[in-house]
């Protein structure tokens, strides 16, 4: 660690010295004048600094990989070899540095390289999520078996063995929690958006909007304590212990409200982009014909921005699928499979964070387990984000 | 019969109604948002404001040297060797000899009358005295925190119903507390600490702050800021000017939007798998939260600066390209610039999204319990490497506890972090404002 840490600090104090020695070398050659110089002199000099860096920290990138692969250690001869990199880097632009040399061509080939390294990371993400979760998935199915995994419908952990595993129980909670959400949300957000594009005035549509979109900015931890503190005791206060339906404050429909509030201006504002989408002359024919403003909207609308709304409920739903907060402190932690929307029932979202905090075993089916749920809820959400995209995509050029 | 234009037929008024219906249900849906929107920052606010609040006894504490240094010698090494075990009685005694001379007449322990002081106040006056020995032998007065259940009683939490039902507390303790408050000895102030304290055990929340998770936060903000930033402009500046159309560059953007739809919890089992377990760097470490939410945040970041390069006039590249410059030149000295208010201002958004996220933190074990400050840099541990918790995962911590008066302490830490979202967002708002041009 100790030669990692000298290696970048003379990597780094060797390419500032080329940048300024660079400069001046780049004027002698040109015997002081700039304009028998193809490059400028900061060309010559951006060149040199990032000949001398680049190549020495890739180097630093690639090996610390392997040696994490290899549980190698860094040794100085390593150290060594970077230097050694940045100094023949270093040599070998400054040797470069002539008046016909254009500079600015090698260097903006490094800051090419740089962007193409940038623009990798997302891809690296996605393969880093995919292989992290692949890898540790496998090592749970080698420990328990795939058909109780997804077929069966108890879930009881035990970290002292024999423990049920079944995801069943989960993902009905999941569903049935989004789902309730999604009653709530879509109603509310698509007639807010219906409202706000066709009827409302400048007055208030500045002031509803606005409004609308700080629910969306408000982190989903807060939205889980008034879930956990106002709702919950509120909901089984004055719903469910009256109506003799339990007497849980967490719950499937505490949940589920709280979501939905959370999921209002997801819904409002992508189906209010979809609705303004419409052609005038749409609803200009319409009305024309002598149909009231929401027979339009109802008859020539809607119907137009359909695929758009569908797209947007069910990005909403994913969004609702892989929600954490609320439902780790709205929903509870018992695992049922139950029509009950007053009792207490858990998700995969809630299940992963139980299994991997806390002291964690990374040997044991039971830890392992939160990486096969995180790899379901995964590919569940992509298949709805690719489904949604595909729907608005499709349908979205028949008025351009 | 006479139909006229005047005199609505039947299925007229019909289509009337329902066309009036229809509105409502949309000023419905409008109003119904809003109210729960209302609902939520009012019972935030209703819950939360109390605990920028904390009571406090003003006492009269003398501070004996046999008790505190024996050796007379104000030797530091020696005097600290005096637990907070040994001040708490030094306290006690002080209090009841303050409700003696108040006249205040009470049947409670000497135990339980050293119970209405927080077992905080015995740190914060051992803290004092080591500071500046010279105040042993003195008599000082201090500001001490009152117990949580007296706290509570003077924020409405606690009743004297319950202060009966309660182990911790009696109506006496309560009386007592009155009659020290008409005697001026007691008082609920503003409170400070609550920003700059750590956290604290599950016996004083009186003493639980925001400190080590406002410094946490902070942190990842800078790590999430050096690196989303960057990364996320240079993948912008590749994608929108200089990727040509192809496969690849497809299967990167098409990658990039789906990132964005991923949900928060699946970066942070990333982040266990390939940050911890994989490169082995310390678990609870802003390092590793700021790397999540780097990788969280770029496709935020990513999106917004391709928009704000893209509304950059192609005449401004060509009027450079004309002069000579090379593409890359163009986009660097100006087209960025003048994209930069956009760019700036969706760093701001994804900034906040990053500071509010919660989920992701708890899986790489930012839950942990954490005293200590964090150093911005140590030889063990490195580049932000010690352990800290985070604002959202401070509140989640705090929602955990048995003790109510946590509950309200976890409200309060929500304002906090809605009062730094807002700053966030208006400095956003602003800078779109002051500096957005329109071609």
């Amino acid at each position: 660690m100790q030669s990692l840490t000298l290696s970048f600090l003379v990597i780094f104090a060797l390419a500032i010295v080329g940048y300024v020695v660079a400069r001046s070398r780049a004027l002698y050659v040109a015997d002081g004048d700039i304009r028998r110089l193809v490059s400028l002199p900061s060309q010559h000099a951006l060149n040199v600094a990032m000949s001398t860096a680049i190549p020495p920290l890739a180097a630093i990138l690639i090996f610390s990989l392997y040696a994490r692969l290899t549980d190698g250690q860094v040794s100085w001869l390593a150290g060594f070899v970077f230097i050694a990199l940045a100094v023949t880097g270093f040599a070998l632009s400054m040797i470069g540095i002539k008046r016909e040399t254009r500079a600015r061509n090698l260097a903006e080939r490094w800051i090419m390289g740089l962007l193409i390294f940038a623009s990798t990371i997302a891809i690296m993400t996605t393969v880093g999520i995919v292989f992290s979760m692949l890898f540790e998935t496998r090592n749970f199915f080698s420990q328990y078996d795939w058909r109780s995994f997804f077929f069966s419908t108890s879930w009881s952990p035990n970290f002292r063995g024999d423990s049920a595993l079944g995801i069943l129980p989960l993902l009905w909670g999941t569903l049935y929690v989004s789902l309730i959400a999604l009653i709530f949300a879509v109603p509310i957000g698509l007639f807010a958006a219906i409202y706000l594009s066709e009827y409302a005035g400048p007055r208030l549509r500045s002031v509803a909007k606005p409004a609308i979109e700080v629910l969306a900015g408000i982190p989903t931890i807060v939205y889980g304590l008034f879930a956990l503190f106002i709702v919950g005791p509120g909901l089984r206060d004055y719903f469910a212990a009256p109506m003799g339906l339990g007497d849980s404050a967490l719950s499937v429909m505490t949940a589920g409200l709280v979501m939905g509030i959370m999921l209002i201006p997801f819904v409002s504002s992508l189906s209010d982009d979809i609705i303004n989408a419409v052609p005038q002359a749409m609803r200009d024919g319409s009305l024309g014909l002598g149909a009231t403003r929401s027979e339009t909207i109802r008859q020539v609308v809607i119907p137009a921005a359909l695929p758009g709304i569908i797209g947007a409920v069910l990005l909403a739903a994913s969004r609702a699928i892989g929600e954490t907060m609320i439902v780790v402190l709205g929903a509870g932690a018992a695992a049922r499979l139950s029509l009950n929307p007053f009792e207490a029932m858990t998700t995969v979202t809630v299940k992963i964070v139980s299994q991997l905090t806390g002291d964690t075993d990374f040997a044991s089916p039971e830890t392992l387990v939160a990486f096969a749920l995180g790899l379901t809820l995964f590919v569940i959400t992509l298949g709805l984000n690719v489904l949604a995209l595909y729907i608005v995509r499709k349908y979205r050029e028949q008025y351009e | 019969m006479t139909t006229s234009l005047l005199t609505a037929d039947a299925r007229t008024t019909k289509r009337n109604k329902a066309e009036a219906r229809f509105k409502a249900y949309g000023l419905g849906a409008i109003i119904l948002a809003m109210v729960a929107l209302v609902f939520l920052l009012g019972s935030v606010l209703g819950n939360g404001l109390s605990a920028f609040q904390q009571t406090y006894i003003t006492l009269d504490v003398t501070l004996p040297e046999e008790k505190l240094d024996k050796s007379g010698e104000r030797d530091l090494a020696v005097m600290s060797k005096v637990t907070t075990i040994g001040y708490a009685p030094l306290l006690r005694d002080a209090l009841i000899a303050a409700i003696e001379a108040q006249g205040i007449e009470t049947t409670l322990s000497k135990k339980d009358i050293g119970n209405l002081i927080s077992k905080e106040a015995a740190a914060t006056v051992r803290n004092r005295v080591l500071a500046n020995p010279d105040l042993v032998g003195q008599t000082v007065t201090f500001d001490l925190l009152a117990s949580g259940r007296i706290d509570g009683y003077f924020k409405d939490r606690v009743t004297m119903e319950s202060a009966a039902l309660d182990s911790n507390t009696s109506p006496e303790a309560l009386m007592i507390a009155d009659a020290l408050k008409d005697a001026g000895m007691v008082a609920t102030k503003f409170n400070w600490n609550f920003f700059i304290w750590a956290d604290a055990s599950d016996q004083r929340p009186e003493a639980a702050g925001l400190g080590v998770a406002i410094l946490g936060s902070l942190y990842m903000m800078a790590v999430v800021l050096c690196l989303a930033l960057p990364i996320g402009v240079a993948t912008s500046i590749y994608l929108e000017e200089f990727a040509p159309k192809n496969r690849w560059t497809d299967v990167i953007e098409v990658n990039i939007s789906n990132l964005a739809a991923v949900p928060s919890i699946v970066f942070g089992i990333l982040g266990l798998a390939i940050f911890i377990n994989f490169m082995q760097f310390n678990q609870s470490s802003p390092l590793v939260g700021g790397l999540v939410l780097t990788l969280m945040t770029l496709p935020t970041i990513i999106i917004s600066t391709r928009a704000a390069l893209k509304s950059v006039p192609p005449s401004i590249r060509d009027a450079a390209l004309g002069v000579g410059a090379s593409k890359m030149q163009s986009v660097f000295h100006h087209v960025l610039p003048l994209a930069a208010p956009g760019i700036l201002t969706g760093t701001i958004i994804g900034l906040a999204q990053a500071l509010g996220e919660t989920a992701p933190l708890l899986l790489i074990g930012m839950v942990a319990f954490v005293r200590e400050y964090p150093a911005a840099f140590s030889p063990d541990a490195g580049l932000f490497g010690e352990p800290a918790v985070a604002l959202p995962v401070q509140v989640y911590n705090w929602t955990q506890r048995s003790d109510p008066a946590f509950f309200e302490r976890a409200f309060g830490a929500v304002i906090t972090l809605l009062v730094f979202l807002l700053i966030m967002n208006a400095v956003a708002i602003y800078l779109r404002r002051r500096f957005e041009r329109r071609w």
